[in-house]
């Protein structure tokens, strides 16, 4: 049937995908380490109906041809992760990486997930873990009677215990980098797990060959830019109306065919 | 059945082929880069016995708009906007170079510099790959320069540069994977007068206004097909009332 109503519905598609990257984004404006998403649109392929250059007589060619474009589609929703601003919190378990890396999580399935989200706590046992309650790799558990914690800008881990006055180390977090991190799959749950894309974990030590320095008692927010995505919202809603436009103009197309033959 | 038909009903199977493609204009309202196309009608004598009285005619999209779209800032180390004139060189699937305004690049796992399609962007020493970097700048003539991680900002290094080109636009054609590519068989040399802008991206050129106006205008197009369609089987329909039997 009529080909433009299929080629502003992929409009429609692709705009209403915008739009779910654009509200979950604003939706996530105060998570911490959120980083925000970012449709890439692409035009689909050409349908070549008629060839330029083909031959319209024995000595002339045709000037031009006619390609009629079927519309777009949604090639990838990318995560930027570009720094989110840093909150000053005074939580003594809060870490804030200030520039490259992630930290390192086991999940229930005993894979390891990568996160930015520095906001931990301790479990039962003492152990430093996620607001999920997954346990940061490697391990770093705090002693019962531990009075104060410092984590320093190379992870290194101390505590200052009941009756002692000399502070004891008791781990070490480690981060980890990726060669392309946009290629990182989010998980949910403030987590990312590595792809093929991705490239491996590289570990190593906060401050250190590129590796951002830890601050304890910050915390890295979103790095969603709230008025961007207003902008962006206004852009979608207005290029979804022009698309439905298109869809009407050629419905009213079949239906005055329908109604005067 | 009267010719007239015939002729009325390529007239509106054209006119959605044009609506078609100014479809999908509107459906590429946001995609990075876009260049509109334009479509235009030609008259095709029908040869045949008889007087010349007939022609029928024919939707072709005969060039691409070139004109530049709006610039948006994002900030990102990997979005480049071409300023002015000139493209961005890719390799395509099949080792040929292609032409593409489209500057939302990205990385893969071997740090090798893609466009958002996927295809590989080429710099002067070919294919482009970024050594794993704490940032990344790529200047207004194309340089890409580095800082290695593990060493300070002092050391910077260059990479490679992105190579600009501006082929004549009346030697492009657009191919079907949207991309442009000369149809001389020349290649395209460096051009240093293209310039891109760093952190920013280059919107789609339709411009919705004339292209909602093409719109409408084609669909009331459509319906001048169609009422010559209904004219047409109304004189069948008379001349069939002489001949019938009272």
């Amino acid at each position: 049937m009529n080909q433009a109503l299929w080629v502003a519905k992929t409009g429609l598609d692709a705009q209403q995908t915008r739009m779910t990257v654009v509200s979950n984004n604003l939706a996530n404006v105060n998570t911490n380490g959120f980083k925000r998403g970012r449709v890439v649109f692409e035009d689909l392929v050409y349908q070549n109906q008629r060839q330029v250059g083909g031959q319209s007589s024995q000595n002339t060619v045709l000037p031009s041809g006619l390609n009629v474009g079927t519309g777009v589609r949604v090639v990838a929703t990318e995560q930027l992760h570009t720094q989110g601003s840093i909150l000053q919190t005074e939580n003594s378990l809060d870490i804030a990486v200030i520039g490259r890396g992630y930290f390192q999580v086991l999940l229930p399935d005993a894979s390891i997930g990568y996160t930015r989200d520095g906001a931990f706590q301790q479990d039962a046992q003492g152990q430093i873990v996620t607001a999920s309650g997954y346990p940061l790799q490697p391990p770093v558990t705090l002693p019962p009677q531990t009075q104060s914690i410092t984590i320093g800008v190379d992870g290194t881990v101390t505590a200052t215990l009941q009756g002692q006055s000399a502070p004891i180390q008791i781990g070490t977090i480690q981060t980890v980098d990726f060669v392309n991190p946009v290629g990182l799959q989010p998980r949910g749950e403030n987590l990312y797990l590595e792809t093929a894309a991705s490239g491996t974990a590289q570990p190593g030590t906060p401050g250190l060959n590129g590796l951002g320095a830890l601050q304890q008692g910050a915390l890295e927010g979103s790095n969603v830019n709230v008025v961007e995505e207003l902008v962006n919202m206004i852009e979608t809603q207005r290029a979804y109306e022009m698309n439905s436009k298109a869809i009407s103009t050629n419905d009213q197309m079949l239906q005055f065919l329908t109604n005067n033959i | 059945m009267d010719r007239m038909a015939y002729i009325a009903m390529t007239g509106a199977r054209q006119t959605e082929l044009a609506q078609a493609v100014t479809s999908n204009n509107l459906a590429n309202i946001s995609t990075t880069g876009f260049r509109a196309d334009l479509h235009a009608f030609e008259a095709l004598e029908v040869a045949g016995t008889g007087a010349p009285t007939r022609h029928n005619a024919i939707a072709e999209t005969y060039a691409t708009d070139f004109s530049p779209g709006a610039t948006i800032t994002t900030g990102r180390d990997l979005d480049i906007a071409l300023a002015g004139a000139g493209f961005l060189v890719v390799q395509t699937a099949d080792g040929s170079e292609a032409y593409t305004r489209a500057g939302d690049l990205r990385l893969n796992n071997a740090g090798q510099l893609l466009t958002a399609k996927g295809d590989p962007v080429l710099g002067d020493n070919g294919p482009i790959a970024i050594p794993p970097s704490a940032s990344t700048t790529i200047a207004p003539d194309g340089t890409i320069s580095v800082q290695i991680l593990g060493q300070g900002p002092q050391t910077l290094a260059t990479v490679d540069r992105v190579r600009l080109v501006n082929p004549p636009i009346d030697a492009l054609e657009k191919g079907a994977d949207g991309l442009f590519r000369r149809n001389d068989g020349l290649a395209a040399v460096n051009d240093a007068s293209v310039r891109l802008t760093p952190g920013a991206l280059e919107t789609s050129n339709v411009n919705v206004a004339e292209t909602l106006v093409t719109m409408i205008s084609l669909a009331r197009q459509y319906e001048l097909q169609v009422k010559t369609l209904t004219a047409a089987e109304e004189n069948a329909d008379v001349a069939a009332g002489l001949l019938r039997i009272r």
